[in-house]
C-alpha cells in the first residue's frame, strides 16, 4: 500500500521545502545545533524525565534506587524455580567458562575464552545470533583515522553524550581498543565498507564530532554477527552452543563465587544445571519490556533477564533510570512499526520535518534531545503530521540524499530498508519516511570494571547488560563496539579466572532463597516471576479461552 | 507479562501509540489458513502478528521480528495459483485464505575450516563444497529467497572463481535456509557464501592501513597523558572542552583536517 491520499498533501509541503533546503546543505549551512541549555529544555519531554514512569526499589543492592516500573517489576519478582527443589548434585554439563547469551557479546567472549585455552558453553535464549546484534545497521565506532581523529576526541563524545557521568575506567577502555577491534573483525573476514586502498568509509552520527562511525553497508550488525557466529561454529570441539535453553538462575559456591546457572530447555520445559568455573553473562537488552508502552527495535528475546539474574546474585545495577528512545523509528504503515530507520540516514543528509516541511532541531543531536525535540514538535507543537492510524510523525526526508549524492545513493547504501519500503509500495529514494522515537537501548545495567569483573567472583558481564560506559545516553555506533570489545576482555578474563583463581565449592541457590526472604520481608507479595523470558503477545482473548492453561510468567 | 499491571494515565509522549499488539477495534477479520488450518485474523497484519493473535507463541520462527535473523521463514500457496511463494513471517503481510507453514529450520551441512590456512583462490571453496558443481541451475534457489538474492547466479560466480562477485550478490542473505530447502544440489548455499564472504573480508579486499596505524599509535602510548587528564579533569572542564570541539563538516571529503592537531597522531 503506497502512502494513501491523506498524507500525499503534508508530502507536497515537503517536496517544496525541498529544492532550496538541498541548496542550503549544498553550500554547507547547517539548522544550528542547541545550546546546552536548549538540550536541557528538549530533555524535559524525554521519557526519562517523567516522575509517574518510575518507582522505588524496595529490595536488593540498590534498595531505594528509582527506576522504571518494568524493571521494578522483575526485580522485585520470585525466582522460575524453586531453589529446594532444584538438585545441584546432579550437573547435566561441566564446563571451564559458561557463556550465557549468543549475541556480539556472548559470542566474542566465547571466542577469546576458547583462545585461551578454555573449554566454552555458549547457552542462549533463541538461536545462537537471535539478538539485537544481529539488528544494528548503522556502525561501528572506532577513531581510525589519524589525521582528523583520535581516541582523544571519541573519548570526549562519549561523554557529551553520556551526559558527562560515564565511567572514566571504562570509556578509556573503550576508546583505546576500538582499532583493535575492529582489525580483530577484519581479521576474522568482516567486509566493512572500503575503497579500493582499504581506507574505511566512515561518516558521522549523532553526537560526534569527527566522522567515525565504519559501516558494513547498512547491515553492519548482520555482518559482524555472522561472521563471528561462523567462527564458533569453526571451533564446536570446544565451544559448545546450547539454543533455545535461557538461563533462568545463576548458581554460586559456597565461597559465594559465581559457578554456574541453570538453563531452561523452552522447548522440552526442562531444566538443566551447568558447573562452570567462570560465567559470563551476555544477555543484552530490554526493548521487549516496552518500557511506557513504547514500541521496541529490539530483538524478541530482548527481555533484560541478565539484569534480574546478576541482581539477585548481588551485583549493582546503574543507569537503569535511563532508557534509550531511539529518535527514528518507522511508525507507519504499519506493518513496519518499531523499525529503525538508522542515524545513518540522517548523517547521509536526510532532513527531519515537521508537518510544515520545515525544519525545527538540527539532525544530529545526541538520541535523548532528538527524541525530546519530536516529542515536544509532535505534542506540545501540533507539529506532527497525523497519521491515518491516528498517530503523530515526523518526516526524514530520505530523497534529499540522492540529490545531494548522486542517484541511487539511497537504493545502494540503504538497500535493506529500501526493500522493506518497497514491499509496502513506498519508494524511499522518492518519497520521505514517517517516524516516531522508539525503545531502542538500555544506557544502564549491572555494575563492572574494566576487566569486566562484577562484585561477585567468577562472574563476568560484557554488553548490553552493562551499565556505566555509556553513562546516561549512548551513543550510536558505540555500542557494537561496546559489545565486542568488553565481549573479549570477559572471555579471556573468565577464561584466566578459571585457570588461576577458580575455587571448588558445593554448589547452592541459597541466594535465591535469601532474596526471596528480601520480597517477603519487604512486604512484596506477588505471583510475578522473573526473568521474563519471552514478551507477551498473546491475545487477552485468547487467555480467556486456554481453559486449562497455567502461566508462569509470559509462559505457560 | 510478568506482572506487568497495565497502568493508568500513560506518559502524554505515547498517548498516541500502541503497544506492539494487533489492533482490536473494528477491524476486519480474513481467513489465513496455518498449516492447513483456519484462522479469522485482522487484516494488514505480518503473518507473524497474525499468529500471535490467532493464539500461537512462538519459541521458534522468531527471533529479530525485523527482517534481518532468518528465523522466520515461511512458505505459502494462494487458492488457484500452482506458484509457491515464500516470505519472512515478520515482514510479510496477510492475504485472504493464503496456507502457509513456517520453516524455521532446515538441516544444512557446514564445512568446517580454519580461515587462517585458507588462501584466496577459489580452489579452496570448491574443495570444501564440492557440491557447488552438482547446481543443475534450476534456479529454485533464487525463487524461494526472501531477500531476493539471484542465489543461482552467486553459486555460478563461485564456480567460475569470481568471489568478490560473489560477495555483493549475497551481501543481504540472512540465512534463513530456504534455498537450501529447495536446492535440487542437495547444496548448503548460504554456508557456501557465508565462506566466501569470510575469505574476501580477510583476504581478498585490501586491509585497512590507517587501522593499523590508528592501533599502533595507541599502542605506543602517544594519547596515554592527554587521556589520564580527560579521566581527571572535573565536569566543568569537561564541558568546556567538549563544547569546544571542532566539528567535521557533513559535506566535506576524507582529507578533512582539524586546525588544532595537538591531539592527532600526525602532531
Ligand atoms: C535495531 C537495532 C539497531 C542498532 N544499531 C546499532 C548501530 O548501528 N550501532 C551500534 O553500535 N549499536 C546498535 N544497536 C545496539 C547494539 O546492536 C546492541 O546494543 C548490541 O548489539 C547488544 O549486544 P549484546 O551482545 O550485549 O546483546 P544481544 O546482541 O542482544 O545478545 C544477547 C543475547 O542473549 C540472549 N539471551 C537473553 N536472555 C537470555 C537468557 N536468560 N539466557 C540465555 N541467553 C539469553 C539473547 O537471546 C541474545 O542472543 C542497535 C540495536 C538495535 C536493536
Ligand atoms: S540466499 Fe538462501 S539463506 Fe540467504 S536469504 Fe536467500 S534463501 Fe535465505
Ligand atoms: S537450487 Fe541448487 S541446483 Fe538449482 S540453481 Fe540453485 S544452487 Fe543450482
Ligand atoms: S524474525 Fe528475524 S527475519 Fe523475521
Amino acid at each position: 500500500m503506497p502512502y494513501p491520499e491523506g498524507l500525499q498533501k503534508y508530502i507536497k509541503k515537503v517536496e517544496e521545502t525541498r529544492p532550496e533546503r538541498v541548496e542550503r546543505r549544498r553550500r554547507g549551512e547547517e539548522f544550528p545545533a542547541l545550546s546546552p541549555e536548549g538540550r536541557e529544555e528538549m530533555l524535559q519531554y524525554h521519557p526519562d524525565y517523567k516522575e509517574e514512569g518510575r518507582r522505588e526499589l524496595k529490595v536488593g543492592t540498590n534498595k531505594g534506587y528509582k527506576i522504571p516500573h518494568e524493571f521494578a517489576d522483575l526485580l522485585e519478582a520470585k525466582s522460575r524455580i524453586d531453589p529446594d527443589v532444584v538438585n545441584l548434585s546432579a550437573i547435566d554439563y561441566e564446563t571451564d567458562v559458561l557463556v550465557i547469551g549468543g549475541g556480539g557479546a556472548g559470542t566474542a567472549a566465547a571466542l577469546l575464552a576458547q583462545e585461551q585455552g578454555a573449554k566454552v558453553i555458549l547457552a542462549t535464549k533463541l538461536r545462537h545470533g537471535d539478538a539485537n546484534t544481529m539488528m544494528a545497521e548503522g556502525g561501528i565506532q572506532a577513531a581510525s583515522k589519524g589525521w582528523k581523529d583520535s581516541p582523544y576526541y571519541h573519548y570526549l563524545d562519549v561523554l557529551g553524550g553520556g551526559h558527562f557521568q560515564n565511567s572514566p575506567e571504562l570509556v578509556y577502555t573503550l576508546v583505546t581498543q576500538a582499532p583493535g577491534v575492529l582489525r580483530w573483525l577484519e581479521g576474522l573476514g568482516v567486509a566493512f565498507s572500503k575503497d579500493k586502498n582499504g581506507k574505511l568509509e566512515s561518516m558521522h552520527g549523532g553526537g560526534t564530532c569527527r566522522k567515525r562511525m565504519h559501516y558494513c553497508s547498512d547491515i553492519t550488525g548482520s555482518e559482524i554477527m555472522r561472521t563471528i557466529r561462523d567462527e564458533v561454529r569453526n571451533r564446536s570441539q570446544d565451544i559448545e552452543v546450547i539454543e533455545f535453553s535461557p538461563a533462568v538462575e545463576l548458581v554460586l559456591n559456597e565461597h559465594g563465587h559465581c559457578a554456574g546457572a541453570v538453563l531452561y530447555n523452552m522447548e522440552t520445559e526442562e531444566y538443566f544445571i551447568v558447573k562452570a568455573r567462570a560465567v559470563v553473562l551476555a544477555t543484552g537488552g530490554c526493548g521487549r519490556l516496552h518500557v511506557q508502552g513504547f514500541p521496541t527495535t529490539n530483538h524478541y528475546g530482548a527481555t533484560a533477564d541478565g539484569i534480574v539474574l546478576g541482581y539477585r546474585v548481588g551485583v549493582g545495577v546503574c543507569f537503569l533510570h535511563t532508557v534509550q528512545y531511539h529518535p527514528t523509528c518507522a511508525i507507519f504503515p504499519e506493518q513496519i512499526e518499531g523499525l529503525l530507520l538508522t542515524e545513518k540516514f540522517r548523517g547521509a543528509g536526510a532532513d527531519v520535518l515537521n508537518v510544515d516541511g520545515e525544519k525545527f532541531v538540527f539532525e544530529r543531536e545526541p538520541r535523548d534531545v532528538e527524541s525530546g525535540a519530536f516529542i515536544k514538535e509532535c505534542l506540545a507543537k501540533g507539529k506532527g503530521v497525523p497519521t491515518p492510524t491516528g498517530k503523530l510523525g515526523i518526516w526524514v526526508d530520505s530523497p534529499m540524499i540522492d540529490l545531494l549524492s548522486g542517484e541511487g545513493t539511497v537504493r545502494r547504501e540503504f538497500m535493506g530498508k529500501w526493500k522493506v519500503f518497497n514491499r509496502q509500495g513506498i519508494d524511499i529514494s522518492k518519497e520521505p519516511m514517517l517516524v516516531y522515537p522508539g525503545l531502542h537501548y538500555q544506557n544502564g545495567g549491572l555494575v563492572y570494571n574494566a576487566n569486566c569483573e562484577t562484585s561477585v567472583p567468577g562472574l563476568f558481564i560484557a554488553g548490553e547488560v552493562s551499565g556505566g560506559v555509556h553513562g546516561a545516553n549512548r551513543l550510536m555506533g558505540n555500542s557494537l563496539l561496546d559489545v565486542h570489545l568488553f565481549g573479549r576482555i570477559a572471555g579471556r578474563s573468565a577464561s584466566l579466572y578459571a585457570q588461576e583463581s577458580y575455587q571448588e565449592g558445593k554448589l547452592t541457590l541459597e541466594h535465591v532463597k535469601a532474596y526471596h526472604k528480601e520480597l517477603d520481608d519487604a512486604g512484596i507479595t506477588t505471583d510475578r516471576v522473573a526473568p521474563m523470558l519471552l514478551p507477551d503477545y498473546t491475545e487477552p482473548a485468547v487467555r480467556e479461552r486456554q481453559l486449562t492453561a497455567s502461566y508462569l510468567g509470559t509462559l505457560r | 507479562m510478568a506482572g506487568a499491571e497495565k497502568r493508568k494515565g500513560g506518559n502524554p509522549g505515547v498517548a498516541t501509540l500502541e503497544k506492539e499488539t494487533p489492533p482490536r477495534v473494528k477491524v476486519k477479520l480474513i481467513p489465513i489458513f496455518v498449516m492447513g488450518k483456519r484462522y479469522m485474523v485482522p487484516e494488514g497484519l505480518t503473518i507473524m502478528k497474525a499468529m500471535e493473535y490467532a493464539g500461537y507463541k512462538f519459541i521458534r520462527g522468531c527471533g529479530c521480528r525485523g527482517g534481518v535473523c532468518g528465523a522466520c521463514g515461511t512458505v505459502y500457496r494462494k487458492p488457484g495459483d500452482y506458484k509457491i511463494y515464500t516470505g519472512l513471517a515478520c515482514q510479510t503481510v496477510i492475504e485472504p485464505d493464503m496456507y502457509l507453514t513456517q520453516m524455521p529450520f532446515y538441516p544444512a551441512n557446514r564445512a568446517s575450516f580454519n580461515l587462517e590456512n585458507l588462501t584466496s583462490a577459489p580452489e579452496e571453496i570448491n574443495k570444501l563444497y564440492p557440491e557447488l558443481f552438482r547446481c543443475v541451475a534450476c534456479n529454485a534457489c533464487t525463487k524461494v529467497c526472501p531477500m531476493n538474492i539471484e542465489v543461482m547466479d552467486t553459486v555460478s560466480y563461485l564456480k567460475q572463481g569470481n568471489i568478490a562477485k560473489a560477495v555483493e550478490l549475497s551481501f543481504d542473505c540472512i540465512q534463513c535456509g530456504l534455498c537450501a530447502s529447495r536446492c535440487f544440489a542437495e547444496m548448503p548455499q548460504y554456508h557456501i557464501f557465508q565462506l566466501a564472504r569470510r575469505i574476501y573480508g580477510a583476504k581478498i579486499s585490501p586491509r585497512s592501513k590507517h587501522l593499523i596505524e590508528a592501533d599502533e599509535t595507541i599502542e605506543s602510548g602517544k594519547y596515554e597523558e592527554p587521556l589520564r587528564k580527560l579521566m581527571s579533569a572535573d565536569e566543568k572542564e569537561l564541558r568546556k572542552l567538549y563544547q569546544e570541539r571542532e566539528t567535521e563538516p557533513l559535506e566535506t571529503g576524507d582529507d578533512w583536517q582539524p586546525k588544532k592537531t595537538e591531539y592527532l597522531s600526525i602532531s
